[in-house]
């Protein structure tokens, strides 16, 4: 937080790769998500604050329908990613989620080799033609979740048997190997010490090189340090949205300032 | 006294002793409750314990060990040899109450007509009184008659004297609550003890008579021997080799039955059924499990194996002779199985984390490839253990093979012949008058115990693998 002036940050591309108009989720009778219009740059972070409870999460899941595997969501509105509707019938969601990858709250490595979690993806994908196609995308993944160092002489060993940073890395480096266009990310680092926070704020910083990144983080001054773009949500309302910088030293909307202030959530 | 009175009594001692306990504590403490230790209930309750356990367990004792004692003393009475011991004993023991009932003087009883005045009481032997059985009875019933007298003196003094004096001690200061937890501790942990040492009783009992077997039959016969062919008349062969590969068939086929439906329905259940059809749908199928097997038996006898011998019979392929065969067995008890296989699957497909399919899902995996790729690796442990489990349940298994596999012993290939189980022969050697001192009866507890030893580890291996798998997710 020693640098605010984050408005100043160089911004390479702008133009827009997902765009939400008048998004409504409901939880059967609860309505989670109110009216929610977001644009989302691309090659760049995007970070969602606001107190729990207050729909980032259920937001984030509507990115790439995660919200289908639970029975009794139910959304509305539009998003569109590249222009196109991603709730149109047409639009498989698991090719979509191919596209659109995420990387979850608490560490979900599966009770595989470190090889093979992140082999999982490319596999299901048929993105790799031999066995030293996929040796390379694994250890590209791998070099990328900055991961390659530690697990390169155990990449047979358990995946669940790495500690806490280091199983969120490895599901960070799962997801960048189906090289998908946006990358998603719920409380990444919820679970993780400072220095693995550390190390998975600064593969986020990198990723931005290719990809669109969504994080979803309760850290304000996570939010500041790696995102260009911040939204702040509250009550299921999106409040205010915009360059990270000016929520953070010039909020216009005084329940933003209330919250990055410390009064309320 | 009858041992139902004394009981009574000492009920009615642990009633006064609880209410005399609570009123001294309360006037100990000037009938302010604040200044008690324990609550008054407690107080009450420690004398009410102090009075029941020791009396009790005295009670059951002397219960138990007195018969076995008095009999010991009579036995010279008898003066019979070592064999007939225990059917002397037997009529010894039936005159003994048979004069209580009669209610005559045991010094002046004749053994003449003796037997038909018992059988207007409702004793029934089988042969005359001898003079000596007479002498043994009457001897019984008067070491009885102290034995009961001595009995309820102790009891009731063990009982009067624990009250009195845990009376005395009840101060408003006496730890009374800590005393009560103490011996409710002490009473879980008895309850625990009875069924530990029940388990070890049956093997004990197991063991002891599988000994005597061997005394009489050559272990590595019975072990290694191929041919079961019993006769009560003397030279029978008593290999167990094809009672084993009767079980281990039966079991295979219905384990080819039960893995394959079992499993395929928990992953309906627990990954695409609605929560309706899931509510309505395992309900049912664990009401498989709830049928008694002897109904299975019947199903296999009745209904499987004639419809088997339509297709596979002398009317068809002409390769099944008769009903009763190890695919008819075979088939029943897997259907029977479906339930354990499922049921236990089930929970433990639920119990992997809804993570870990988030995780497949946000990867863009289909729901069949993350069930296939992820969700059955990680539940591939403990649904080894449910596997291995309904194999343990197969091999003990007794009604469906005993009904539907035959009888005959023996060692083939076909799955339309009938063979037989070890359970089934243990049936069969135990069931009719048999000398139990033959090696035709005693085989069944080498059967018994190699049954025993074989599902133990089964289930052993099981638990040991299911344990390994929970320790992986929590």
């Amino acid at each position: 937080m020693n640098d605010l002036r984050l408005f100043e940050r160089a911004q390479a591309v702008d133009e827009t790769k997902i765009s939400a108009k008048g998004v409504n989720v409901h939880y059967g009778a609860a309505h989670a998500l109110k009216d929610v219009s977001v644009e989302i740059g691309d090659r760049r972070v995007t970070a969602f604050i606001g107190p729990s409870g207050c729909g980032k999460s259920t937001f984030l899941r509507c990115l790439n329908r995660m919200n289908d595997t639970i029975p009794s969501a139910r959304v509305t509105g539009r998003i569109e990613l590249d222009g196109q509707d991603i709730y149109d019938p047409r639009v498989d969601p698991v090719q979509l989620r191919a596209k659109v990858g995420m990387v979850f709250q608490k560490p979900n490595p599966f009770p595989k080799s470190i090889y093979e979690n992140v082999a999982y993806g490319p596999r299901i994908h048929g993105l790799a033609r031999s066995r030293a196609d996929m040796d390379a995308i694994v250890e590209k993944a791998l070099r990328r979740a900055a991961l390659w160092n530690e697990a390169k002489d155990r990449l047979n060993a358990p995946g669940t048997g790495l500690s806490g940073g280091q199983q969120q890395r490895l599901c960070i480096a799962r997801a960048v190997a189906t090289e998908p266009e946006v990358l998603l990310m719920d409380e990444p680092c919820s679970a993780l010490d400072p220095i693995a926070t550390a190390q998975v704020e600064e593969l986020i910083d990198e990723l931005r090189q290719n990809y669109s990144v969504v994080i979803v983080t309760h850290s304000m001054q996570q939010a500041a340090r790696v995102s260009q773009r911040t939204a702040f949500f509250h009550l299921g309302h999106l409040v205010e949205y915009g360059e990270t910088g000016q929520i953070f030293t010039n909020p216009r909307d005084p329940r933003t300032e209330s919250y990055i202030s410390g009064r309320i959530g | 006294m009858p041992a139902g009175w004394l009981l009574l009594l000492v009920l009615l001692i642990a009633a006064l002793g609880y209410g005399l306990g609570r009123r001294r504590a309360l006037v100990s403490a000037g009938g302010n409750i604040r200044v008690l230790h324990s609550l008054p209930a407690a107080y009450g309750w420690n004398v009410a314990m102090a009075v029941l356990i020791p009396s009790l367990l005295v009670l059951a004792l002397w219960s138990f060990a007195a018969p076995r004692v008095i009999g010991a003393m009579v036995v010279p009475l008898l003066g019979a040899g070592e064999g007939e011991v225990s059917l002397l004993m037997g009529d010894v023991r039936r005159v003994a109450e048979g004069l209580v009932r009669l209610g005559v003087d045991v010094s002046t009883v004749a053994p003449e007509g003796l037997r038909e005045r018992l059988g207007e009481v409702g004793i029934a032997l089988g042969q005359d009184v001898s003079p000596a059985t007479l002498a043994a009875a009457a001897r019984y019933d008067v070491l009885a008659a102290r034995s009961d007298w001595l009995m309820t003196v102790l009891v009731l003094a063990i009982a009067l004297g624990a009250a009195a004096w845990t009376i005395r001690r009840t101060t408003s200061a006496l730890r009374a609550r800590n005393e009560v937890e103490r011996g409710v501790l002490g009473l879980l942990v008895a309850a625990a003890l009875v069924a530990i040492a029940t388990t070890v009783g049956i093997v004990l009992a197991l063991i002891s008579n599988t000994i005597k077997f061997f005394g009489l039959y050559p272990a590595t016969d019975f072990f290694f021997g191929t041919t079961w062919s019993p006769s009560f008349g003397g030279g029978s062969e008593l290999g167990i080799l094809p009672l084993v590969w009767g079980t281990l068939y039966i079991s295979a086929i219905s384990l080819l039955v039960a893995v394959p439906l079992g499993l395929l329905s928990a992953i309906y259940l627990s990954e695409y059924a609605s929560p309706r059809v899931r509510a309505w749908a395992k309900p049912m199928l664990e009401v498989l499990a709830g049928i008694p097997s002897i109904v299975y038996g019947l199903f296999a006898l009745l209904t499987v194996g004639p419809a088997l011998l339509v297709v596979f019979g002398d009317g068809g392929l002409g390769i099944m002779q008769g009903g009763t065969a190890v695919i008819t067995a075979g088939l029943v008890m897997g259907i029977m199985l479906i339930p354990f296989v499922s049921s236990l699957s089930d929970d433990i497909i639920n119990a992997v984390p809804q993570a870990i399919r988030d995780g497949s899902l946000g990867l863009g995996a289909t729901p069949s490839e993350t069930i296939r790729q992820v969700v059955i690796p990680a539940a591939l442990p403990g649904i080894m253990g449910a596997i291995l489990l309904a194999a343990s349940r197969a091999i003990g298994e007794t009604m469906i093979v005993v009904l539907g596999a035959g009888a005959a012993a023996r060692l083939s290939l076909n799955p339309f012949d009938a063979m037989t189980t070890i359970t089934a022969k243990i049936v069969s050697q135990l069931t009719g008058d048999s000398d139990f001192n033959s090696p035709e009866a005693l085989v069944a507890f080498a059967l018994g115990m190699t049954l025993f030893v074989v599902t133990l580890a089964l289930n052993v291996l099981a638990l040991w693998i299911v344990r390994r798998y929970r320790e992986q997710y929590e």
